[in-house]
């Protein structure tokens, strides 16, 4: 016992007993080896976004220097002409995901509600909010079709209606055709629901129930205490969520192609056909094989991706100034 | 049990009781909680509820406003009179019952808004006021609570960024402010330091003059500084709750009748 305490307290140590070595082992580089093979995957994904958006830059340059900024705003398109403009489709994309954020916010916010509080047996919350949630796994190509077949049809007699008895109400001024602007939007709603559902539930669970109790202890009715305090202390996340969901309503194609109409047309009637930045991409990528077609058409995705962009770097910068300001 | 009760009311001919408990009991589901709980709150007084963990006093604490019941699947049999009135009355407002019968819970939980708005909270609640009624009550509240001194220039800072123990004092001027007959307290200082726990107390002395004040405490010292009447609950073999004596505060302490509230508060167990 002694020669092994005089043993160990000498450098190099040689011959230590070893229930107490406690020198590095074969084991530290596999412990090491993680934190750069974690490093590395984190870096490339991170670098893929740079990249994305380098390439795709490059190749919409030829784009940009022929047509400038005013690309933004014009409203041509047309491919023999080779003349070039992003607006029709900007405009489709922000009118359908406005559309379908003014309708999903406050279904979700219900959903929400419904399934996080307890007015309702818990037998009848939870399958109701899973079922929500199950929207959001249907292929979006699924519920494209769902809209051309079911939706519309259905759906035309309401806007036909909408187009009679409010025709002088610039909204609703044009002859619907079927597939337009609101079918969009609306088929939109569906499908953003569930991501603002489910965080804004999530949000709302991780309110501390005694902010509950305390209102309800104050004489406070339940709606009050949701509205005053509930709804209050979980906006940041309720804000949060529904810019996810733009963000989704932004980028969705393949639903949104089907059901749109695709015409390039900058329209007040939401009865109207319309397109938008990912249907126009989507339609016409196929049959445009180079030049300033290809380019405009790549210009328009960087066009989206800045979109995109800025509404996830404000619903970042709008959930930290709501929640700044429940600290100070 | 009946030799206590009559000695009880004799002391107290002259009080008269704010809640009165008659042989309650409390179910959470199927599990009986509490049994046989028969007790009056007097008016202006403060009366102590101790007991070991699990002995039902919060439970009990959380009949008296019927805030218990937003917890769970629950079932009172027995009566609970506010004045007067069954508060278990099917034409009972729970608002109204629960505005007279204001509650300060074991953590600190001031809303995430501002002091002022926190103060202002149960006041806006009941219907629209004119600013110089709120501003003149939020301070009235905050005065009340020994906190104005602290917050007056911050009135419009957020509730979160004040200590643990502002912070419960904050709660109390809340309570406080919609004026309430009855204030109950469940275990107010428990996550509280000492001087915290001072001052709270202290509060408890000065509010006694507007308020019948219930309070459930782990901390036999405190009960004994701050109460006048105190209840001990203890669990009997099937682990149900029960109310073993109720007394004047120094009787409990210095001359209890049963043998376990003697153990108890000289500290022999729980």
């Amino acid at each position: 016992m002694n020669a092994d305490l005089s043993s160990s307290s000498s450098i190099p140590s040689t011959g230590v007993n070893p229930e107490q070595d406690i020198s590095r082992k074969g084991n530290f580089l596999m412990d090491e080896g993680f934190v750069y093979i974690t490093l590395g995957f984190a870096v490339i994904a991170a670098g893929l976004i740079f990249w994305m958006a380098a390439i795709i830059t490059e190749k919409a340059w030829p784009a940009i220097q022929t047509f400038g900024i005013p690309f933004i705003w014009s409203t041509d398109w047309s491919v023999p002409a080779e003349k070039f403009g992003a607006l029709p489709y900007i405009f489709g994309t922000l009118v359908t995901s406005g559309i379908a954020l003014l309708l999903a916010v406050p279904i979700g916010i219900s959903v929400a509600l419904i399934t996080s509080e307890n007015f309702l047996p818990q037998w009848v919350r939870t399958p109701l909010g899973f079922i929500v949630e199950l929207i959001a796994a249907i292929p979006s190509v699924i519920i494209g079709l769902w809209g051309i077949f079911v939706f519309i049809p259905v759906f035309l007699p309401v806007q036909q209606f909408l187009h009679q008895t409010l025709g002088w109400f610039p909204l609703f001024s044009s002859e619907p055709p079927g597939p337009g602007i609101l079918v969009a939007g609306l088929i939109l709603t569906v499908m953003i629901l569930p991501t603002i559902s489910s965080i804004s539930r999530d949000v709302l669970r991780s309110v501390p129930v005694t902010l509950r109790s305390a209102s309800m202890a104050l004489g406070a009715t339940r709606w009050e205490t949701i509205f005053r305090v509930m709804l209050p202390a979980a906006a940041s996340g309720i804000v949060g969520a529904s810019i996810l969901g733009l963000g989704r309503a932004l980028g969705e194609t393949m639903a949104v192609a089907m059901v749109i109409g695709n015409t390039k047309r900058i329209t007040p009637s939401l009865l109207d056909s319309a397109s938008t930045i990912p249907a126009v991409l989507a339609n016409e990528f196929a049959e445009s094989h180079e030049g300033l077609h290809l380019q405009s058409l790549m210009l328009l995705g960087v066009i989206l991706f800045i979109l995109t962009l800025v509404v996830n770097i404000a619903a970042v910068w709008i959930i930290q100034a709501l929640s700044l300001k429940g600290r100070e | 049990m009946d030799s206590q009760s009559t000695q009880t009311v004799a002391d107290n001919a002259n009080l008269s009781p704010a809640l009165r408990v008659h042989n309650l009991a409390f179910y959470y589901g199927t599990k009986k909680a509490l049994e046989g709980v028969t007790v009056d709150m007097y008016q202006n007084q403060v009366t102590a509820l101790i007991g070991p963990s699990g002995c039902g006093k919060s439970t009990f604490i959380k009949a008296l406003n019927r805030i218990g019941e937003l917890e769970g699947d629950i079932t009172i049999e027995g009566l609970v009179e506010f004045y007067g009135q069954n508060i278990y009355a099917s034409n009972v407002n729970l608002n109204q019952l629960r505005r007279q019968i204001g509650m300060v819970f074991q953590k600190p939980n001031p809303f995430p808004m501002s002091i002022y708005d926190n103060v202002a909270y149960g006041l806006r609640v009941f219907g629209r006021i004119s600013k110089t009624v709120l501003d003149e009550t939020v301070e009235v509240a905050l005065r009340g609570s020994a906190l104005w001194d602290e917050v007056k220039d911050n009135l419009r800072k957020s509730a979160l960024g004040l200590s643990g123990g502002q912070q419960q004092r904050l709660c109390i001027a809340r309570a406080m402010a919609v004026r309430p007959k009855v204030l109950l307290m469940d275990e107010p200082c428990s996550a509280l330091d000492p001087i915290s726990t001072m001052k709270i107390e202290d509060l408890i002395h000065s509010l006694r003059n507007e308020v019948t004040i219930v309070i459930v405490t782990h901390n036999m010292q405190q009960a004994s500084r701050v109460s006048d009447y105190t209840a001990f609950f203890n669990t009997d073999e099937s682990r149900i709750g029960q109310l073993v004596e109720y007394n004047l505060t120094p009787q409990i302490f210095g001359a209890a009748t049963d043998s376990r509230t003697r153990d108890y508060v000289e500290g022999r167990f729980g």
